[in-house]
């Protein structure tokens, strides 16, 4: 029993930074309709400049919160710079750049940074709750509970927020009251960008930090965003956790899988979802017209 | 009236493009002259680059001609390439023919993949198959298959001595050889590809791409042409895998990472997405601009890449393919 609720914990915390990534990926899509394939490689990104921020002397929340800024700058920079002339771009060429940013991004790390594996500092202290689950899981998913409530505040009760939520839901209305769509886009990718970087320094302690840490990682972001419905922030939320558990469990109840198909967990979900309920769990139905 | 009607229709949409000979035969020629001038390695990069070409004509077909998008051809690169591996290894299989039974193999894996893929349109394909991609190597990794797939370790093979007739009468090295099976293979299969484009199958399968809507009321059965297309594409890569293995001699399930997915769809688009022949270029861009970006500074070739990924995006999206019409109507114009 002792190891189930362990499991179950260990998931949910894991979940967390997938509801994170879930989040921040269906943050882009409801603004722009795309998956951002890019979205783990920026996380990467940004946990280095913390990384890097942290080794030149910065105490951890300094540079921690300084890492949100810079991504949120960065990501309202990529729309600006390099998605802005795409907008009516066919879907080949918004796959082909979040691509090349894969490719940008994780080289540049590995270049900068090189490929050696690091360590990364967790802000909590050592030990563990009861034995069952460590602080430092505790503190990641209290933090990215306290990062849901403040997302869900800023779109419920603020002008911004409201505005960002018009303008994905019907651009041209919202353009005509006066919304500036193509900021508020702006904004929701720099928004991604931010929430990305917490989720990687949050999972950065756990995995070791390195250029490709976040290949992984990404797919079960996405497998939550499936799984939850791409359209509904709450549901990519309920899905991180959902998957979390389910990638916990699998793993340690189903002998085939262990901890060496993990990955392949996360594909069996994705397809699964896709095929007997592609708007997932607490998605809309979208129905195309003729 | 019909008869006015038929007279007016293009040419070209009735009995098809015609092949360009002039061009294709100087091709040929000066493909099958090149291993004669080459050093070895430059010959076995050559190989390389072909059997590169022929996996991105495979991507080509399904997004180019198509309209679906993957990005998880590594996986079917692997199961190409393992599939050549296994049978040489395992069950001695004779060399050559484990090259088309690759294809074979990946068509269905293909097909299979591309059935519940019905379901996904656009993105949510692009998701799946990135899904595929990244989760290959672990499986290939995984302590249930490594019997059969050697593990971490991956599996060494030996490809056949080149005839003996060749060797001794002409002096044909093994570069050479093998450049030559390469280089066969490859216009064969691009012969195949222009002869399916320019069918009725290819048709369809452009109309899917253009208006699916439109394409099914038309008659089209998108299903089965799109799982079909996912086949066939499949097919171009498992050949293409089949040869790299053995011409490599090694395969490992490192060599088939997410790297290599993003690899072949740099080199579709950098190439010219819809063009056939561009596959060639896309091939020579991906294999040759790293040698020449670590010149620059080492670890940063994938940048390179990212930057010139975007830049083709603004300024050719229609790739080198797209380019070389741009300049040869501009050249017509003049005279």
């Amino acid at each position: 029993m002792d190891l189930f609720l362990q499991q179950i914990l260990t998931g949910i915390a894991n979940g967390a930074i997938y509801a994170c990534l879930a989040l921040a990926v269906v943050m882009i899509y409801q603004a722009i309709d795309h998956f951002n394939f890019a979205q783990g490689e920026m996380a990467m990104f940004s946990t280095y400049i913390c990384w890097a921020m942290i080794a030149g002397g910065l105490p951890y929340w300094v540079a921690f919160f300084a890492t949100i800024i810079i991504s949120f700058i960065g990501g309202l920079a990529i729309e600006r710079i390099i998605f802005k002339p795409l907008h009516s771009a066919p879907v080949l060429s918004h796959i082909v750049v979040f691509i090349g940013l894969v490719a940008i991004f994780n080289s540049t790390a590995g270049a900068i940074w090189d490929h050696n594996i690091k360590t990364f500092p967790s802000p909590f202290p050592e030990g563990s709750f009861g034995g069952l689950i460590g602080l430092h899981e505790v503190g990641m998913f209290f933090v990215t509970l306290f990062l849901l409530l403040a997302i869900f505040c800023f779109f419920r009760f603020t002008r911004v927020g409201m505005a960002m939520q018009a303008a994905a839901a019907n651009p041209a209305s919202a353009g005509l009251v006066g919304i500036r769509v193509g900021w508020m886009l702006a904004l929701g990718w720099g928004l991604a960008a931010a929430i990305g970087a917490v989720a990687g320094m949050m999972i950065a302690p756990i995995v070791f930090l390195e250029p490709n840490m976040m290949l992984g990682i990404l797919l079960y972001g996405f497998a939550a965003a499936i799984v939850g419905g791409i359209s509904s922030p709450g549901g990519a939320v309920a899905g991180g956790f959902l998957v979390g558990i389910i990638e916990n469990l699998a793993g340690t109840y189903i002998p085939a899988i262990g901890s060496e198909l993990k990955l392949t967990v996360a594909l069996v979900l994705i397809v699964t979802v896709l095929l007997f309920k592609p708007n997932g769990l607490f998605g809309k139905t979208i129905v195309t017209r003729v | 009236m019909a008869t006015d009607v038929e007279t007016r229709v293009d040419p070209r949409l009735t009995v098809g493009a015609r092949i360009p000979f002039k061009w294709v035969t100087l091709f040929v020629i000066i493909g099958a002259v090149l291993p004669f001038f080459l050093e070895g390695y430059a010959t076995f990069q050559g190989t390389l680059i072909m059997i590169y070409a022929i996996a991105i004509l495979g991507l080509n077909l399904l997004t180019g001609f198509n309209g679906q998008f993957s990005l998880g051809h590594s996986a079917f690169y692997a199961v190409g390439a393992y599939t050549a591996a296994i049978l040489v290894y395992h069950l001695d299989w004779p060399v050559y023919v484990t090259i088309p039974f690759g294809g074979i193999v990946c068509f269905i894996a293909g097909f299979l993949f591309g059935l519940p893929a019905l379901r996904l349109e656009g993105l949510y394909l692009a998701l799946a198959t990135f899904a595929l991609g990244v989760s290959v190597p672990q499986i290939l990794k995984s302590s249930h298959l490594e019997g059969l797939t050697g593990g971490v370790q991956g599996l060494d093979i030996f490809r056949p001595k080149v005839p003996a007739f060749l060797s001794e009468n002409f002096g044909i090295t093994m570069d050479q050889w093998w450049y030559m099976i390469a280089f066969v293979t490859m216009l064969f299969m691009f012969w195949i590809a222009w002869n399916l484009i320019n069918s009725r199958t290819g048709r369809a399968m452009m109309a899917i791409r253009d208006n699916p809507i439109a394409a099914r009321s038309m008659g089209v059965n998108a299903s089965l042409y799109k799982s079909l297309t996912f086949g066939v594409s499949a097919f171009y890569t498992g050949i293409a895998g089949a040869l790299a293995a053995i011409v490599i001699e090694f395969v490992a399930p490192d060599s088939f990472t997410f790297q290599l997915s993003i690899l072949l769809f740099i080199g579709m688009v950098v190439g010219g997405t819809g063009s056939i022949w561009g596959a060639i270029f896309g091939g020579f861009f991906i294999l040759s601009v790293p040698n020449y970006a670590e010149e620059i500074s080492t670890g940063l070739s994938y940048a390179i890449f990212g930057v010139i990924l975007i830049l083709v995006i603004y300024v050719m999206p229609s790739g080198f393919a797209g380019l070389v019409n741009v300049l040869k109507m501009r050249v017509k114009k003049m005279f």
